[in-house]
């Protein structure tokens, strides 16, 4: 299996968020392919030594997300690419998040290049696959 | 808090349990309830009375005052059938000490109908235990690991470890992990742990209650704590001091001021306490994340305010109804 997930404990982003967020960026990298199957919640869950109830609600949300689909009998599978919202959603949604961003880099006293420079690399970061998590990772 | 629920949702159910020695309360009014299937995470600091509420569970103690189920039974009256179904590890391990790690197994398996053979012998591999040494020359570790295998091999539909990682090296601790992931396999068994060990607790539990100084304050799911316990970071422009006084903060735990910062631990937050913030005149306020083993010791720690509980349906915010 390729997919490679690492939890932290004391860290600031919950272990479900660890699994969520490290799934999606492994499935943006390519890392993990469309139609490729996960790890069953139980093989997962022993491998990183948590509560599968953990994994479940990751792989859950995934789904509902429409990142990834429980076949029934076979096991869970990367979702071939769609676009579940409709373009304005997606537009409203990611305009929220840069204002945000945006406004807190400010607040923080970045100038306009460098806060385009900190998304550059960010983006070209998670592309290649060496994404810390967001909201700090462990301290 | 709810009705009682039937036995079939809820493992364990206290009501007002209380426990004093001579005038000290060393439990004092603790009403909760353990979902059946739930990895519940019994917390609190050394002498908050963890062992004690586990030994009146268990009916091995009689409470001054309140009840508990267990299994559906009062921990009183326990019979002999329900007791086969429950395993429970005290902190001592209590093991016959002229027996080897093999005789202590079959020592045990003549109390058990149900006894798992394979399970003894893969929980005993697991500590890497050698099956002919006596059970005196083990290490506090070994004597955890057997002791474990000895609790499992029944299979229990209930599993009470009181502080198992007590003592425990990193392998051992990581053996021990492993078992209590193996345990979920089976349908609707339960774990009900003590620890102080905010990692392990952090990947195996579900739900946890907390008690500090013999008073319950917390009965929840793992991420209902984390939802309401935050961290807040008031920045104040030009470096000015914060205010000295702050005004009433429903569940505040802990402030810490520095030069033109405030940053607070609250329990319990909820729109209101938003609002409050508001008013503390700072340039902005801005939220932090926060750590789950930090938040526990924020819960735990010595200041703060005491009168709230965090439990899962209702939005409590000071549960002053409770005591």
């Amino acid at each position: 299996m390729p997919v490679t997930i690492s939890i932290q404990t004391g860290s600031n982003v919950s272990i479900y968020q660890q699994i969520v967020d490290q799934v999606c960026a492994a499935i943006a990298a390519g890392r993990i392919a469309e139609d490729e199957m996960l790890p069953s919640v139980r093989a997962l869950a022993e491998e990183l030594l948590i509560n599968p109830n953990t994994v479940g609600r990751a792989y859950g949300e995934l789904v509902r997300e429409g990142i990834l689909e429980s076949r029934p009998g076979r096991g869970m599978f990367v979702s071939k690419r769609r676009q579940i919202d409709s373009r304005a959603e997606r537009t409203r949604r990611i305009d929220q998040a840069v204002c945000s961003l945006v406004s807190q880099a400010f607040r923080l006293g970045l100038t306009a290049d460098e806060i385009v420079e900190v998304v550059a690399r960010k983006t070209r970061d998670m592309a290649a696959g060496n994404s810390k998590h967001g909201g700090g990772g462990s301290r | 808090m709810s009705a009682h629920t039937d036995s079939r949702d809820t493992v364990i159910e206290t009501k007002g349990l209380t426990r004093y020695f001579g005038n000290r309360k060393a439990v004092d009014g603790v009403t909760m309830s353990v979902p059946r299937g739930s990895v519940f995470a019994f917390l609190g600091r050394n002498g908050s009375g963890k062992t004690t509420t586990i030994r009146m569970l268990l009916g091995l103690l009689e409470p001054t005052r309140g009840s508990s189920a267990v299994l559906g039974h009062d921990s009183r009256r326990l019979p002999p059938d329900a007791r086969a179904r429950i395993g429970y590890m005290s902190e001592s391990h209590t093991l016959y000490d002229w027996m080897t790690v093999r005789q202590c197994g079959e020592y045990q398996s003549r109390f058990y109908p149900r006894w798992n053979e394979r399970i003894f012998r893969s929980v005993v591999g697991h500590f890497r235990l050698d099956p002919r040494t006596r059970a005196g020359q083990l290490s506090r570790g070994e004597r955890a690991g057997l002791s474990l295998a000895i609790t499992l091999a029944p299979e229990p539909e209930l599993l009470v470890l009181d502080d198992p990682a007590l003592g425990l090296d990193p392998v051992a601790r990581r053996s021990l992990l492993e078992s209590m992931i193996y345990v979920t396999r089976g349908d609707s068994r339960t774990i009900f742990f003590s620890s102080h060990l905010l990692e392990d607790v952090e990947r195996v539990a579900d739900h946890i209650g907390i008690l500090d100084g013999s008073v319950l304050r917390a009965c929840c799911q793992v991420e209902t704590f984390r939802a309401r316990v935050r961290q807040f970071l008031l920045r104040y422009a030009g470096n000015a001091a914060p205010p000295a006084q702050l005004p009433t903060l429903p569940g505040l735990l802990h402030a810490r001021r520095s030069m033109g910062e405030l940053r607070l631990s609250i329990a319990a937050v909820n729109d209101q306490t938003k609002q409050l913030l508001r008013t503390l005149g700072a340039s902005s306020v801005e939220e932090l994340p926060m750590a789950f083993d930090d938040a526990m010791i924020g819960y735990l720690g010595d200041r703060g305010e005491r009168r709230f509980f965090l439990e899962d349906t209702t939005a409590l915010e000071t549960a002053g109804g409770r005591s």
